[in-house]
């Protein structure tokens, strides 16, 4: 019932792997750091999950496709995990984006034509 | 590949997998404090900071417990947690555990224990490289009623050279030879072989070789092949053996070689396969007869080979042609009123086939022991089940899945039974010593019966089994709990327990039923085994012990000194008088083996030919033909009945006399007076046989059947001839008197080597020990099958007092009423009481049905008592319900002294 439920919160399947690559992409970050940074680059039109974003960068990590280091945060002086994104990563990510590009112009076009005869 | 990779990977998290959470864990109490150092900022009072935070966040754990499950084996680490869990609650009741694993262990270990003994006799009868190949070659007359009448040495020739077999082999069964030249004479058993009998077998020697198999010799080719028993225990493992000479008989034989530790020779007694030498012989020259068609080795047996993919059937086939073209060929040897046929049997049949239904009968005990405990322990993990409504109820409150809760109790139940299994292993294999000396010689392969890795896999197999099938029930009940009433009344009054209960009945019913069907065999088995002692045997047993002797047989007849009867029966006379002056001696007769009852396993088979009916052996019947001094009957107390006994005056040279047993006289001259007639009976002993011309042999004397070849047997024609007229080799001494029996050995042998100090004396045992040995396969079975029996009436008596114990205390609430409202607590123990045998008529029912089925099928090991003996199915009922009542009276006692003021108050 549990997972059912987590489901329905993703996106899509990928999306959120996605945005997260994305984000580290820029800059390395630990997970509250993407937390903030998605919402802030959506316009807090997407709210991330916790419960999504940490099962999701321990599956990045298992897949290479991330690496992790503990650190300590110089603003707060605590015990961080900070996630890098790696080669594999960077080259996952540009398929992932060119392909989900694809699958967007694909959608666009079925609905595109599909509102113009309903407006005329 | 992957999949493989990404198990390895989840294994390995397996063992990882507390550190990582833990990381995961601390990761997380980070975000947590970043977002509540957030909040503060945004200007939200502490407390309500952290609280939003973790709102956001969601369940931390469930959180990890996905992540957890998508990283690692769930299965597995359900497993690990469920198998902790169930020590514990094994541990939390020790009453109960302990209990449910003796009685497993119980069930599987005796289960494991027959299991052992069929292993090694039914599924690996034969020690030697594909043994589907070897068959046993079986002459029969089918036209006169004669069965293993022996294979003539032509006729061996024929079936080496027809292209069905690889090789084929005539051996003599088990007998006697004398080892001379060491400071006692020794009796060593040897079987006389062809020199293909190896190459028959496929077994090479561990030192030296076995013999030739091409080698033609027709008489003994005086080369000796000894077992690694006999070399290590009178050679000493000498590695130069090889060449050696050993003095057999009085002939000289060469050592070839050695067969290697552990061989065993086929054959289905202890006695056939621990042969100490085996003598290469072509049985076709002296000391045998030439070969003719018309000479059949007796009481020699064929075994062959089978050419690579030849099936037993095909090659049956082949033979019957063979067989045609041979009759056709040779009329006047194969008359066709005895309808000579040839018959193959595969050698493990005959190794095996006489213990094959007594071997299943304990099988099939012992299965009906392990059954009731099983159902036991399903019925005690009932009575928990209800103990623990509350536990479950809870928990499956909590959010436990149904099935989850099921894949724990079972794995609860699985951890029960395999403990049970290996304490029951664990107990065989320290006890295995001991165990097996309980086992009768008499059984094939009692030395092949071992322990080992495959025994324990059996046990946990049949543990495992029986932990799924009598697991899968309960556990499937105890996961049916209705939630709300269960946690509002503890448990009382629960919907699954109606079910419960009813699958309680069904178990104790079943239980008593298979209780009764065990009780019942053993019954049966009992009176047999009764009614077989107390049988008359029709020969005084009481005061006499027997001792025997081996006289030797050289090849060469001339060398014998006791070749003629005339010469060895100065040698009996001597013996006996020399036997008659051993202190407490009253009457001393001589006899050959034969004439040993019930002590001998080969019986020397002759053709019977009557005077104006048979004209050749190959048509006449065969019968048992002891030979015997005329003491012998008065000392057994065989009583005459017709004519009269041999005397001290028949000689080699008076005429040929004969006394036969009513069953002989009754079977070859019915309605006619045997006295007076006439027959002739062939030789087949190691001397060349008897005069040249066949004499004819009268008969004198009918005496009255005794059961000397078996118990259960009483009329098997017997033929006897006198010592004084028929030289044997193998003698036995009979004494009655105030006998000393551990004296008594020691005096035989001074009297006996005093004549002649080549002669070894062994074998001294009282008629009583001879014939208890006899009974001991039976008695062996019986006493098993009575354990079994006893077992499995206090397992159910066990199941009974608890099942009406839970009634009892299921219903202490309703009782407490009753009797508040005024109820007679007599009234009470009989409402109860009424409980038990209600339960125990009706599993007295089915019980009654199945054994008599069950005795039907064992009909053949029954003597003196019908398969449906009605006195011992109406004491086995009575007995039965006697149990269930006893065990019922106790809860019925504890039902009647319930206190109603105490119990209602408490509930």
């Amino acid at each position: 019932m549990q997972t059912s439920e987590d489901k329905s919160r993703d996106l899509f399947p990928g999306a959120l792997e996605m945005m997260i690559l994305e984000s580290l992409r820029r800059q390395p970050a630990h997970g509250y750091a993407l937390v903030q940074h998605i919402q802030q680059r959506s316009n807090n039109l997407l709210q991330v999950e916790e419960g999504s974003l940490y099962p999701a960068l321990q599956r990045l990590l298992k897949a290479k496709l991330v690496k992790s280091e503990w650190t300590t945060s110089p603003s707060t002086s605590r015990r961080v995990r900070v996630y890098e994104i790696t080669k594999a990563g960077l080259r996952h990510l540009e398929r992932e984006v060119s392909r989900f590009e694809r699958m967007l112009e694909g959608i666009q076009m079925v609905l595109g034509p599909a509102r113009s005869t309903q407006n005329s | 590949m992957r999949s493989l990779r990404r198990f390895a990977a989840r294994l390995a998290n397996l063992v990882t997998g507390r550190r990582h959470d833990q990381r995961l864990l601390e990761e997380m109490e980070q975000h947590l404090a970043l977002q509540t150092a957030e909040n503060l900022r945004a200007g939200m009072p502490s407390s309500e900071a952290h609280r939003q935070a973790a709102l956001k966040f969601g369940a931390i754990g469930a959180i990890r417990e996905r992540h957890r499950e998508e990283q690692s084996l769930p299965f597995f680490e359900n497993l690990l947690f469920d198998l902790r869990y169930a020590a514990r609650m094994l541990l939390r009741t020790p009453g109960f555990s302990l209990t449910a694993i003796v009685i497993l262990a119980l069930g599987v270990g005796a289960t494991t224990a027959i299991y052992t003994v069929i292993d090694a006799t039914l599924l690996h009868p034969l020690p030697y490289p594909n043994p589907s190949e070897l068959v046993r070659v079986e002459d029969n007359l089918p036209g006169v009623g004669a069965q293993h009448v022996g294979i003539s040495v032509p006729e061996w020739r024929d079936l080496a050279s027809s292209g069905i077999f690889q090789s084929v082999a005539i051996a003599g069964q088990g007998a006697n030879v004398n080892l001379t030249g060491a400071s006692q004479p020794l009796r060593l058993s040897f079987k006389q072989v062809t020199p293909s009998y190896f190459a028959v077998l496929g077994v090479g020697a561990q030192l030296g070789r076995t013999f030739n198999p091409r080698d033609n010799t027709p008489g003994y080719n005086l080369e000796v092949v000894v077992s690694d028993g006999l070399w290590r225990r009178e050679f000493g493992a000498d590695p130069h053996i090889i060449g050696k000479a050993l003095l057999l008989d009085n002939d000289q034989y060469q050592v070839v070689g050695v067969m290697p530790r552990g061989f065993r020779d086929q054959g289905s007694t202890s006695d056939e396969q621990n042969v100490d030498l085996w003598l290469g012989a072509g049985f076709a020259g002296v000391p045998f007869a030439p070969p003719s068609r018309s000479y059949r080795h007796q009481s020699r047996i064929v075994i062959g080979r089978l050419n690579p993919g030849l099936s037993v059937p095909a090659a049956q086939a082949r033979l019957n042609a063979l067989v045609e073209s041979l009759k056709k060929q040779y009329p006047a040897d194969y008359p066709v009123q005895t309808a000579w046929a040839v018959r193959l049997i595969p050698l493990s049949e005959t190794v095996v086939g006489g213990i094959r239904q007594l071997l299943f009968l304990l099988f099939g005990a012992v299965a009906l022991v392990l059954l009731i405990s099983c159902v036991n322990v399903a019925n005690l993990l009932l009575a928990k089940a209800s103990v623990r409504a509350r536990e479950i109820a809870v928990r499956q409150a909590l959010g436990a899945q149904r099935r989850r809760l099921i894949r724990q109790l079972l794995t609860e139940v699985l951890l029960l039974f395999l403990l049970g299994g290996i304490a029951g292993f664990a107990v065989l294999f320290s006890t295995q010593h001991y165990l097996v000396r309980l086992i009768p010689p008499s059984l094939p392969h009692e030395n092949d019966i071992a322990i080992g890795w495959g025994v324990l896999a059996f046990a946990l197999a049949v543990s495992g089994a029986a932990g799924v099938i009598f697991g899968l029930a309960p556990a499937w009940l105890m996961s049916r709990v209705d939630l709300i009433g269960t946690l509002r009344q503890e448990g009382r009054g629960s919907s699954g327990s109606r079910e419960r209960s009813h699958l309680r009945h069904l178990l104790v019913v079943s239980e008593l039923a298979l209780s009764l069907v065990l009780m019942v065999a053993a019954c049966l088995l009992l009176r047999s085994f009764w009614h077989l002692f107390q049988v008359q045997p029709g020969f005084n047993p009481e005061r006499v012990m027997a001792v025997q002797t081996w006289l030797p047989g050289p090849n060469d007849p001339t060398t014998d000194p006791y070749q003629t009867p005339a010469q060895e029966s100065v040698l009996l006379r001597e013996i006996l008088r020399r036997c008659r002056t051993l202190p407490g001696v009253e009457d001393v007769a001589i006899g050959d083996e034969a004439a040993l009852p019930l002590g001998h396993s080969s019986p020397a088979r002759l053709p019977l030919l009557r005077e104006g009916i048979e004209t050749m052996d190959n048509q006449a019947p065969v019968i048992d033909s002891p030979t015997v001094s005329p003491e012998y009957f008065p000392l057994l107390g065989m009583p005459l009945l017709r004519g009269s006994l041999f005397t001290d005056r028949d000689r080699d040279d008076t005429p040929q006399v004969a006394v036969i047993n009513q069953a002989a006289a009754r079977t070859y001259w019915p309605n006619q007076d045997p006295l007076g007639k006439r027959v002739r009976l062939r030789l087949d002993t190691r001397g060349l046989a008897g005069p040249a011309t066949p004499v004819w042999t009268t008969i004198i004397g009918v005496i009255a059947d005794a059961r000397t070849e078996s118990l259960a047997d009483a009329a098997i024609p017997l033929i006897y001839r006198s010592s004084y007229q028929h030289a044997a080799k193998d003698l036995a001494i009979f004494l009655r008197g105030h006998l000393d029996p551990s004296a008594l050995p020691a005096q035989v042998r001074q009297q006996v080597q005093a004549i002649d100090p080549t002669l070894p004396v062994f074998h001294a045992q009282t008629l009583r020990e001879i014939l208890s040995d006899s009974l001991s396969v039976r008695r062996f079975s019986m006493e098993l099958v009575a354990f079994f029996a006893a077992t499995a009436l206090l397992l159910a008596g066990l199941g009974i007092y608890g099942t009406i114990s839970y009634i009892v205390s299921e219903q202490r609430r309703d009782i407490a009423i009753r009797l508040a409202l005024g109820a007679q607590r007599g009234k009470i123990l009989n409402m109860v009481l009424r409980r038990g045998l209600v339960l125990a008529a009706a599993g007295a029912g089915i019980g009654l049905v199945g054994a008599l089925l069950v005795a039907r099928l064992m009909a053949g090991l029954l003597f003196g008592v019908s398969p449906a003996d009605l006195p011992t199915f109406a004491a086995v009922t009575l007995v039965l319900t006697a149990v269930t009542l006893a065990a019922s009276y106790i809860p019925a006692l504890r039902a009647m002294r319930v206190d109603p003021i105490t119990t209602l108050h408490s509930q």
